[in-house]
């Protein structure tokens, strides 16, 4: 039950900050990544200003366990594999394309209308069809 | 000074600073990285069936507070695009990608550049660029979005 009330918790920030940031609207996004036109540095300051606390959250991390129990993730190994590379460009393609990431895209059902519902199925429909996709590209590339 | 900083940076570091604390409250308290992508997709694929009731709470919350924050704003537009189409393709492309990538702008962009993952930065990298060359290409170029 306490990691619930945890889990809601954090999400309920989350969601807060995407709200208050302006990061659900999609025009801010968009306006982020048209350097060619008028760029809109604001999620600069967004993206800066969540780095901060988890620089600390992970310091705080280290040689410690979890207040709710488990253990901390471990250390990513840097496996930079044509995955990664691959799947952050199409990402990137939609995110520029809509101006919506997954976190906005849970964080604006409630007022966004009709068109982030039809994002969000799509969005669900692809998290479906990645596994797939994922094992058609190791069976045609050397594995990572 | 401040007069001279637009207001929505400000709005936007303050934003940025709540998210990073639910980041940090999902880390210290649960020993969970907050990334969206994977909360969500792990729901879908069946990967995260055994902890779906963590995930589903948290995405309760995201989901709810901007509910209870809305009648304090001026109700805005999320200046979304109304082309069915646009929004089919890069739901889908969001929702492979991320989970080709294992992450997202939560995942890889605020919870791995802060433990300075060499992944997330790779991956943030990448995806602002091919973000900022779509937008280019189907704004400046085809003007299509």
């Amino acid at each position: 039950m306490r990691r619930l009330i945890f889990a809601f918790l954090a999400g309920g920030l989350f969601g807060a900050g995407l709200f208050i940031s302006g990061m659900t609207d999609t025009s801010k996004v968009q306006g982020w990544l048209d350097v060619f036109g008028n760029w809109d540095p604001t999620l600069a300051f967004v993206m800066g200003g969540a780095i901060v606390p988890m620089i600390a959250a992970w310091s705080l991390s280290s040689g410690r366990k979890p207040l709710n129990g488990g253990n901390f993730p471990r250390t990513t190994e840097p496996k930079l594999g044509p995955n990664l590379v691959l799947g952050s460009v199409m990402f990137g393609i939609g995110w520029g394309l809509a101006g919506l990431c997954p976190g906005p895209a849970v964080a604006s059902l409630s007022y966004g209308g009709w068109p982030h519902w039809i994002f969000l199925c799509a969005m669900l429909v692809g998290f479906r069809t990645a596994p797939l996709v994922r094992s058609q590209l190791d069976s045609a590339v050397p594995a990572e | 000074m401040l007069n001279t900083i637009p207001a929505d940076w400000i709005w936007g570091l303050i934003g940025g600073l709540l998210i990073g604390l639910g980041g940090a409250v999902f880390l210290l308290a649960n020993g969970r990285v907050m990334g969206a992508s994977g909360i969500i997709g792990g729901l879908i694929d069946g990967t995260g069936h055994k902890n779906a009731a963590e995930r589903l709470s948290f995405l309760a919350g995201v989901l709810l507070l901007p509910i209870l924050l809305n009648p304090f704003y001026q109700p805005f537009s999320t200046n979304v695009t109304d082309s069915v189409a646009v929004l089919v393709i890069a739901g889908i492309l969001v929702g492979i990608g991320t989970r080709l990538a294992n992450g997202c702008t939560s995942g890889h962009g605020v919870c791995g550049i802060s433990r300075f993952s060499l992944r997330g930065i790779v991956s943030t990298v990448f995806y602002i660029m091919s973000g900022g060359l779509t937008v280019a290409l189907f704004r400046h170029a085809m003007g299509v979005i």
